[in-house]
């Protein structure tokens, strides 16, 4: 029976963690997401369902040990903030690397650095832009309500093991530690081997009977086979774009301007977006709920209906590049955003879209490259 | 109905707690329902504030600028959300430590003894559970049975024999509540 709880987004997504059937958890505490471990541990999920919880000695430990469990087809997760995203880059490289599906949580805080606690979206860059080296993507799912926080835990295993590769689940300090109700799933088995072998195929190390052996490796020291491997995996990145791209309109149909946010931000901005319609300005927002792939085709759809676009973020400026690629400089799109862990307010929000955007004159007609920059 | 409350005062007070209860009161009432604390390194004898919402529809923002309630539960906390609430909102405080006291005129006030009032019932932790009463006579947004209900879902069952003794204390918040009077003008909800 599906359950109705008011939980915290860590504990959600948690909760939805052993629910979803996942095997293992392997994480290291880290402010503002250890109610993650926390609420996994308080759980006993190993009486539950049978699954791993393991603290590791660090988050190089438990990106790696991930890789081991995934090699095996089995459904890993692990979970850290910005800091410790960063130590997890490497693994997270080879991941994509041997093609392995995993699910990684990033609950971010303010940075550079050790930065501040309080809520951010400043890892934008990191999780779309690869963040560790080599030619990868991450499929980046941003939930923005707690909702999604448990709901987002099964659709990222399904499309890591769709596609054989790491799914980062982009959210962040407001909320995974806000509190709302959540409607919880019934409680899955775990997948079996076979279950495993004839849904995804037979590619995991799962102890070599009557078969070619699998191995799992990044490392390929033939240039051509390395190639072949990328170019598989820009495939399955083309793919993504194609059939697993997700997005949310709200307001938009008779909107003259646009704000585009994700997450904590994109709840603040649909506030804004009421106040605004409150004193008659159309203003429409778009919510990109999947981060890679990006809604690139609904952006410059949406430029030939509106003035201008504000791109809302809690940092300096980051998807604001992305929007301005996807409209091709058809309209002005500017960002506003605060930074340092603070939050910005759906009035202050609102200020910015009137003196940015509005104000401006920041019309369709003035569409040059300077003043879209500013 | 959207009801849009700050909760602030010292870590310690059951601030982050009253919010829960009045979150799970809104469930029990089939409100859609945000709780957003100020986490950060904050311990007891800190600052604490909960922004809580109580709607009728989908919540936009969990986190505003201003609210339709303040309750303020300390000096702190009332030099920076006497200013957040609404015009035409409310403010409910407890005068305990209050050096500087309220003066707008453009909202409705009112105060309630509830350190004192906790402290005379014999257990000072139910003092989140009298500034709770006083806000709910003021603002009945929520049955007294739903919150009950919401105490039950919130309460883990070793703390259930506590329940009677927090709906005395909710109903004594509800007795006790005054309007605050500044000069001549008397707030009346």
């Amino acid at each position: 029976m599906s359950e109705l709880k008011l939980m915290k987004g860590n504990e959600a997504l948690a909760e939805a963690a052993i629910r979803a059937g996942v095997d293992a958890y392997f994480g290291y505490p880290i402010t503002p997401q250890s109610e993650v471990i926390e609420y996994l541990m308080s759980q006993r999920p190993e009486k539950r369902t049978g699954m791993v919880v393991l603290q590791a000695e660090s988050e190089l430990a438990a990106i790696n040990m991930v890789y081991g469990a995934a090699s095996t087809g089995k459904k890993a997760m692990t979970s850290s903030s910005s800091p410790g995203i960063s130590l997890k880059l490497e693994g997270i490289s080879y991941l994509a690397g041997a093609e392995l599906p995993a699910v990684i949580v990033n609950v971010v805080r303010g940075g550079p650095g050790l930065g501040t606690i309080q809520p951010s979206q400043a890892d934008y860059f990191q999780s779309v832009k690869g963040g560790g080296h080599g030619d990868y993507k991450l499929y980046v799912l941003a939930p923005s309500s707690v909702q999604e926080m448990a709901d987002f835990v099964e659709d990222a295993f399904d499309i890591a093991f769709k596609y054989r590769a790491p799914v980062l689940i982009l959210s962040d300090g407001l909320i995974g530690q806000m509190m709302e109700k959540v409607t919880l799933k019934d409680q899955k088995e775990r997948m079996s081997n076979e279950e495993l072998i004839k849904k995804y195929g037979n590619w995991a190390v799962t102890g070599k009977k009557d078969r070619e052996r699998n191995i799992i490796t990044s490392l390929d020291l033939q240039s051509e086979k390395m190639e072949a491997r990328v170019h598989r995996l820009l495939k399955k990145y083309q793919q993504m774009e194609k059939e697993d791209l997700r997005f949310e309109k709200i307001h938009c149909e008779d909107a003259e301007y646009l704000i585009v946010a994700y997450g904590s931000s994109a709840r603040i901005s649909q506030k804004a977006v009421e106040l605004a319609r409150a004193k008659g300005i159309k203003v429409g927002l778009l919510r990109p709920i999947t981060l890679f792939p990006f809604p690139k085709q609904q952006l410059l759809d949406l430029a030939a209906q509106v003035k201008g676009i504000l791109s809302v973020e809690l940092n300096a400026g980051q998807m604001v590049e992305d929007v301005q690629l996807a409209v091709q400089h058809k309209v002005p799109v500017l960002h506003f955003g605060r930074t340092g862990g603070i939050i910005h307010t759906p009035e202050e929000i609102l200020e910015a879209l009137e003196q940015k955007i509005i104000k401006n004159g920041h019309t369709r007609h003035h569409k040059t490259r300077e003043s879209s920059l500013l | 109905m959207t009801e849009e409350i700050i909760i602030a005062g010292f870590g310690g007070q059951g601030v982050l707690s009253m919010g829960k209860i009045l979150a799970y009161s809104g469930i029990m009432q089939d409100q859609e329902v945000s709780w957003m604390p100020s986490y950060g390194p904050e311990m007891r004898g800190g600052t604490a504030n909960v922004t809580v919402i109580l709607s009728d529809e989908r919540i936009s923002s969990p986190y505003l600028k201003v609210y339709d309630t303040a309750i303020i539960l300390n000096q702190q906390s009332m030099d920076k959300f006497e200013k957040a609430v609404k015009p035409g909102g409310i403010l409910l405080y407890d005068p305990n430590g209050i050096s500087h006291h309220p003066t707008r005129t453009d909202i409705g006030i009112f105060s309630v003894d509830g350190a004192k009032l906790a402290a005379e019932m014999g257990n000072k932790k139910i003092f989140n559970m009298v500034v709770l009463g006083a806000f709910l006579k003021v603002k009945p947004i929520v049955k007294l049975e739903n919150v009950i209900e919401g105490l039950k879902k919130s309460l883990s069952e070793r703390y259930h024999h506590l329940i009677p003794l927090n709906k005395k204390a909710i109903t004594m918040g509800m007795n006790k509540v005054k309007p605050y009077i500044i000069k001549d003008t008397v707030f009346h909800n």
